[in-house]
């Protein structure tokens, strides 16, 4: 089947987990679209391995799945303290730092 | 599914049209995920689409030649990120709702509208680049090793070695880092069940406060809510036994009672005032006389 059917519905969820980064408050909710970003790019890049022939495009989405997993760990951490402190996981809410 | 798979992994790099079928029906599922990921006014809701997207998404790796890291998909996204996702959903607390006013005027708009832009600018350039291309398929890379697996642990110790420690290394420390992150220090020694007795005996020297449990609710006395006092050997109310966001018009909580109660209640309260009452008589409910133990504790009490 042709790649390119791949790469767009790639680009589509890219774009769509984009759109809920920008459009979004709830923390939860932003950290789930650029998990869906990630999973858009691996996507891509099984894709792309397999219209080469060659399997680096694999071993590429495999690291990228492991640093999400750590990516996801720290972040949920953070937001957990986050809330703990400020009772709210709305991302429009941590601005102390503002004047 | 299973004979589609096959179909898909049979017909390899040319693409059949199990492998089309199968794209169209889980392409369109994970768009439908990823729309529900931004448009679910709940939190939970949103978790459960990109779970669904998640496993489209291991399907289409399993089409695309990629058996591993379909598997890898599911046990590590749909297994592991997703429901930690959804344990601190449940912590932080469900009914956490979105904020929909806008903070920076006109933001929505300019997002919708820039995320448009790229996303035709991509579908554009990548659908002619990609135009009329064709996979070569891993056919002859997985025979290499011997399979798609081998394949790819041979690309993992040998090329990518010293990224995969240093992937290793970060994995690792992230998980110190959560347990660093999640951690709340306590300040103050915990009470073991020796220091609140101590506690509560401190109390009452003090205050006089009752050191002992609470009365229990009258939950089996006139009806079964637990907002119901228990009643006092007097007839009255006890305002202890029931739970405190309860306390308050203790009396305005006691149901309507029973005809039979409310004579009992009467005929306690008038002996514990000191005014005598004919009693019927009171028998021993094993033998059904009159009991002499009974007569004589009422005689007593009506001596004192």
């Amino acid at each position: 089947m042709d790649p390119g059917n791949y790469i767009i519905l790639s680009s589509i969820l890219f774009c769509i987990g984009a759109l809920g980064v920008l459009l979004r408050r709830n923390a939860i909710v932003v950290f789930m679209s650029v998990e869906l970003m990630l999973n858009a790019a691996n996507l891509a890049f099984v894709t792309f391995a397999r219209m080469h022939g060659n399997l680096e495009g694999q071993a590429i989405a495999f690291f990228v799945m492991i640093v999400a997993a750590a990516e996801v760990v720290v972040g949920l951490a953070i937001i957990m303290t986050i809330f703990r402190t400020r009772r709210s996981v709305s991302i429009d809410e941590p601005h102390l730092l503002r004047n | 599914m299973r004979s589609l798979l096959l179909l898909a992994a049979e017909t390899g790099e040319t693409g059949g049209t199990g492998e089309e079928i199968t794209f169209w029906i889980c392409g369109t599922l994970a768009v439908l995920g990823a729309l529900g990921l931004i448009f679910s006014r709940k939190t939970v809701h949103s978790a459960l689409s990109v779970a669904v997207t998640m496993i489209n998404l291991a399907v289409l790796f399993l089409i695309n030649e990629a058996p591993f890291l379909g598997l890898v998909q599911v046990i590590v996204y749909t297994g592991a990120v997703m429901m930690l996702f959804l344990f601190v959903l449940m912590l932080v607390g469900v009914d956490t709702s979105d904020s929909f006013i806008e903070t920076l005027k006109g933001q929505r708009i300019a997002a919708v509208l820039l995320i448009l832009g790229f996303g035709i600018l991509v579908i554009a350039a990548v659908g002619t680049a990609l135009d009329g291309m064709v996979s070569v398929g891993l056919v002859e890379a997985n025979s290499l090793y011997g399979g798609n697996v081998e394949g790819l642990a041979q690309q993992m110790f040998t090329t990518y070695l010293l990224a995969l420690e240093v992937v290793a290394a970060l994995i690792i420390t992230a998980g110190l880092g959560a347990v660093v992150l999640a951690h709340r220090e306590r300040w103050e020694p915990k009470l073991g069940q020796p220091e609140q007795s101590v506690i509560r005996m401190e109390r009452y020297k003090e205050t006089g406060e009752h050191p002992g449990p609470l009365p229990t609710p009258g939950v089996l006395a006139t009806s079964n809510a637990v907002g119901t006092p228990a009643l006092l050997p007097d007839g009255s109310p006890s305002d202890l036994s029931i739970p405190g966001p309860l306390r308050g018009e203790i009396h305005s909580r006691i149901p309507d009672q029973p005809q039979e109660i409310a004579a009992d209640v009467d005929e306690v309260r008038s002996i514990a005032s000191g005014e005598e009452t004919e009693r019927p008589e009171i028998l021993n409910p094993i033998s059904g006389h009159e009991d002499p133990e009974i007569e004589e504790a009422d005689d007593e009490r009506g001596e004192q």
